[in-house]
């Protein structure tokens, strides 16, 4: 199995930003996203000072339209997804007076809808990907005072399902993406007591399948990103141990490119700055030495929330 | 995660829909690109992505100046086609579209515009079936109402046969069965016929699922009476798990089957401090002294208990507020409430009697969290004997150390006459009997069925699923007989099935072991008798002539977390130590516990601590020989109220307690927990934290705190 290769990966995150290949093009829109993957991975790496804080911020700056949301690129429409990257890099460099955190909760805030759910930006698509984004973002910001929470809850809630877990919208199947979703705006908004904890545990340890990694569903196949949504669920429900964590552990290690860095979905797989991004997380969560804590909630370092929250 | 697989997605050609949604079903389109070693750049993949940047470039032009002429509409579907996950070239159409109709009304021209677009869109979901940005745009054109609802459903008969698991086919096809109005049966047999096809079809169970609750809830013709509908689901459930026990598709679905069979869907209540028909004897040294807290607890979590709920008749007064759910959440709701009466002073050397009567839900407003009431009223009553033993004031419990030494515990014959007179009862409580017509005979014959079929299963293959299913559902059947009065076990059984569980699937074998770790709790406080032989005196200071000196046991029983609360709501000495318990989710409940040791066990924070909170009457607390401060990752704290969660009430000044030596985010959990305690003894030691500097910080957040590790601070 071996160890992680820090080094390695650093190299390879530094290194995507740089490229400009078709695969690479085919990313241009969710760079914003790719910003926060990276530069968190750099962080829980202990390797975010070999990053150009102030290009980035002036880069991001650039992905800001007139209503307060980002876009995922220069020239790219807003979008909550993106908006939430935003603001997470920016906490994560500690510069959120960078922004005018009113303009960007009053964006966040006009996307609610009259059931509490959210839309991800004015063309109305519906999800509760959306309102994990849209909470996460106000909480970070501290101004959850703008929407409506208990509606918001209240649709999370109508999402649940009766194997335990969450879909999309009401009645779509559990899927461990969306679980940490709303699971992680349940707890955010202090409201665990809506989840079978039980339950959607048995449903959440049972993804861990014989070759010690994690699958998004019963029945498919088991993918180094989930080992990000089914641990921050099963954490953030106080379930992580009916899985087996050193089996986990070394399903992640094994996903590795021990030549050219980065972590692929399975081994012998291609790597991206995502897997690389939720295999680094993963091994945070499992408390892998060398890699700092993560947040399961809100998907950032327990230094950075902790700052947050509590100050110094 | 989906919504980011697409990112990976690459680009190649494929021959045909079907091809292609057959290679995305093995999920390896966006995922499960082979690993290649790095190649030079041909001069083919650099024309490949000058093409690819220069249509996205013109696209972003288009987009910003408006210009939606055939042209630059020709540049954002070949785009499309490209890259179907490029989120604003769809904004760019919907605007485009916008344009295009608005000098239009009659259908026959704008038909053609709009069917360009779900023609855009089926190409790119043969690029990528699960494309968001190409979902939703087309719900976006079908809200508009000119295309054929009758054809998307042909599409999605295609694409589901192809790749049944696909969610957002099983999302879209909601969104236009609710466009069509087509009724709830009609699509069960949809999932009926995809389940004949393949049982193997989480999906489709799922979705039966969903749409069998509605129906039956609404109890829709030809869905009742639901035990019919459910034999018969019973008798489809059965071929897929029997046919493949280790495939997951129907265990989810069983489960739901078996909770509609033994659940009854109205709450009720099963124990209460004082239990029904109980004597409890007062004593002036009582941790009860003054207020004796009455506590009923329900099967499942209510709200609604109020005075206009709940009456108690008695010469005792109730304090305000009346009745307090004992919970940290701000639901409202709570499976247990507390109330309290107010016990005259005791000095007058006199002994007295007082009843008290107590009638349940003889107004309608008691509610589970599913919307169901409290439908049988029901009343019970209990006797309190107050009696004064001229103890010394010193000898209460607050004045002394304890110390949780074998020696100190005493089992005397006497055991029993004290424990009788604690406000407790062992037979079934009274009130149970009118639930148990709420318990058909139906429930009970439909899960002895299952278990006969499960044993089958189990004796002819060695399957997890079958060990766990037949553990289930003896555990129900006990359940169920408990309210009939009868409390014959298949402890053993279950027992055997647990432990040969973790030998077989030792990756979940902690999730075996909570399961067992309910059951051991249940067999010991399942009885009286069971429960003496835990039950001792403890004599570790000068003696003592209270229930609250009888001490419950519970340690070294391999427990790793607490079930059956219920059954301990009058025990005031707790000792669960040498578990392995990382949770004790549940405690808050015994209001009346003043003394609990947890020492040697594998608690992991002190957010885990947060049930006590809700414990006032907790004096004396050792946790020390745990795991606090050991790990990295805190699996608790979003199950503890804090600012992290939004849900603390006012801001507790962390700035007090903050100086050179602590840090607020490093200590706010001990703060947190600690500054809502009134201990007197506190023990610590053995875990993984900085002694010193928590004893200054615990000292000054719990003002009452006597004894830290056994050195007395006050």
């Amino acid at each position: 199995m071996g160890e992680l290769e820090i080094d390695k990966h650093v190299q390879y995150i530094l290194d995507v930003e740089k490229k400009r290949d078709f695969e690479s093009l085919l990313m241009e829109h969710i760079r914003m996203n790719g910003a926060y993957w990276g530069l968190t991975t750099l962080y829980l790496l202990g390797k975010l000072e070999k990053v150009d804080q102030d290009a980035v911020v002036e880069w991001m700056m650039k992905c800001q339209h007139d209503c307060g949301g980002f876009g995922g690129s220069i020239g790219h429409d807003p979008h909550v997804l993106y908006t939430l990257s935003a603001v997470q890099v920016l906490v994560l460099f500690n510069k959120l007076d960078m922004l005018d955190a009113e303009k960007v909760s009053n964006y966040i805030a006009s996307l609610q809808n009259e059931d509490g759910s959210f839309a991800g930006d004015i063309w109305g698509e519906i999800d509760t990907r959306f309102s994990y984004c849209a909470i996460c973002c106000l909480a970070l910001l501290h101004r959850l005072d703008k929407i409506n929470v208990e509606k918001a809850v209240n649709y999370i809630v109508s999402c649940k399902n009766l194997d335990g877990g969450f879909g999309c919208t009401p009645g779509g199947e559990s899927h461990a993406g969306q679980i940490f979703c709303c699971v992680g705006a349940l707890a955010i908004t202090g409201s665990l007591h809506y989840v079978d904890k039980d339950r959607l545990g048995w449903w959440l340890c049972e993804r861990q399948v014989k070759s010690g990694g994690l699958n998004g569903r019963p029945e498919k196949l088991p993918d180094v990103c989930y080992s990000w949504w089914v641990l921050s669920s099963l954490i953030i429900i106080d379930r992580v141990h009916w899985i087996d964590k050193d089996k986990l552990t070394k399903f992640i290690l094994n996903c590795q490119d021990r030549e050219n860095g980065g972590i692929s979905d399975r081994p012998d797989d291609a790597v991206d700055v995502f897997h690389t991004y939720f295999g680094v997380a993963g091994l945070s969560l499992l408390e892998y030495p060398e890699v700092k804590p993560i947040d399961p909630a809100y998907a950032l370092p327990v230094d950075v929330v902790n700052r947050i929250f509590f100050g110094k | 995660m989906k919504w980011n697989d697409s990112v990976f997605y690459i680009y190649e050609e494929v021959s045909s829909f079907e091809e292609f949604i057959v290679q995305s079903t093995q999920d390896t389109k966006m995922h499960g690109q082979p690993r290649k070693p790095l190649k030079p750049e041909t001069a083919e993949s650099i024309a490949k992505a000058t093409e690819l940047a220069n249509i996205q470039s013109q696209l972003l032009f288009n987009h910003q100046n408006k210009i939606y002429d055939k042209q630059a509409l020709n540049i954002s579907s070949r785009l499309l086609e490209i890259n179907p996950e490029i989120y604003t070239a769809w904004n760019y159409r919907k605007l485009a579209v916008q344009s295009l109709l608005q000098s239009l009304t009659d259908s026959d021209s704008i038909k053609p515009i709009l069917d360009e677009e779900l023609k855009v869109v089926e190409s790119a979901l043969r690029r990528n079936p699960k494309c968001y940005g190409a979902w939703h745009h087309r719900r976006w054109v079908l809200s508009k109402g000119f295309s054929s609802i009758n054809n998307e459903f042909l599409l999605l008969d295609k694409l589901l046969k192809l790749d049944s698991r696909n969610f957002h086919g099983w999302n879209y096809r909601r969104f236009v069965a609710a466009l069509k109005n087509v009724p709830a049966e009609e699509e069960l047999r949809f999932t009926t016929e995809k389940i004949n096809a393949n049982f193997s079809n989480y999906s489709a169970w799922h979705n039966r699922c969903t749409l069998l609750s509605n129906l039956l809830q609404a109890k829709a013709q030809r869905f009742f009476p639901r035990e019919k509908v459910l034999m018969e689901e019973y008798d489809l459930i059965h071929q897929a798990i029997f046919t493949d026990p280790d495939d997951q598709s129907g265990w989810f679905y069983y489960l739901w089957l078996l909770d509609e069979t033994v659940i009854p869907e109205a709450p009720f209540l099963i124990s209460s401090f004082p239990a029904p028909g109980s004597t409890l004897h007062l004593f002036t040294n009582s941790i009860m002294e003054g207020d004796l807290p009455l506590i009923l607890y329900f099967n499942q979590p209510v709200g609604g208990v109020n005075s206009s709920t709940i009456t108690v008749n008695s010469e005792l007064s109730i304090c305000d507020p009346i009745w307090k759910p004992i919970s940290a959440n701000k639901s409202g709701r709570a499976q247990a409430w507390v109330t309290y009466l107010k016990i005259p002073n005791m000095n007058s050397y006199v002994s007295k009697l007082y009843l008290v009567e107590v009638v349940i839900g003889h107004v309608a407003g008691i509610v589970s969290s599913n919307s169901f009431h409290y439908r049988y009223p029901s009343q019970f009553k209990f006797s309190l004997h107050s009696q004064d033993l001229s103890v010394d004031s010193d000898e209460k419990c607050d004045g002394a150390v304890v110390v949780w030494k074998d020696e100190n515990f005493v089992i005397e014959g006497d055991v029993i006459k004290n424990i009788n007179s604690s406000g407790v009862s062992f037979e079934a409580v009274e009130i149970n009997k009118e639930h148990q017509t709420m318990v058909s005979n139906w429930s009970i014959g439909a899960i002895e069925n299952e278990i006969n079929l499960f044993r089958e299963l189990v004796a002819e293959i060695d399957c997890k699923i079958g060990k766990l299913t037949l553990a289930r559902l003896l555990m129900a059947l006990d359940e169920l007989m408990v309210l009939f009065n009868d409390r014959r076990r298949h402890s053993n059984e279950i027992m055997e099935l647990y432990n040969e569980l973790i030998k077989l699937d030792p990756v979940h074998s902690r999730y075996y072991m909570d399961e067992r770790s309910l059951l051991i709790i249940d067999q010991v406080t399942s009885s009286r008798e069971s429960m003496v032989q835990h039950c001792s005196f403890y004599k570790g200071s000068k003696p003592m002539s209270f229930s609250s000196s009888i001490c419950l046991r519970l340690s070294k029983l391999s427990l790793t977390r607490i079930g059956f609360v219920e059954r301990l709501l009058w025990i005031q000495m707790l000792d669960l130590s040498h578990n392995e318990l990382r949770s004790i989710e549940g405690l808050e409940a015994m209001q009346l516990l003043a003394r609990l040791n947890l020492s040697n066990n594998k608690i992991r924070s002190f957010t885990a601590l947060e049930p006590l909170r809700l414990i006032k009457s907790l004096r004396v607390l050792d946790i020390s020989y745990n795991e606090i401060g050991l790990h990295s990752i805190d699996t608790t704290r979003y199950l503890c109220s804090t600012p992290l969660s939004q849900s603390t009430e006012a801001d507790r000044k962390l700035e007090e307690y903050v100086n050179d030596d602590i840090k607020a985010s490093d200590s706010w959990e001990a703060i947190w927990i600690f500054g809502d305690l009134c201990l007197t003894q506190l023990d610590v030691e053995g875990n993984a934290i900085d002694g010193e500097r928590f004893g200054k910080l615990v000292v000054k957040a719990i003002p009452t705190l006597k004894w830290l590790d056994g050195m007395c601070v006050r």
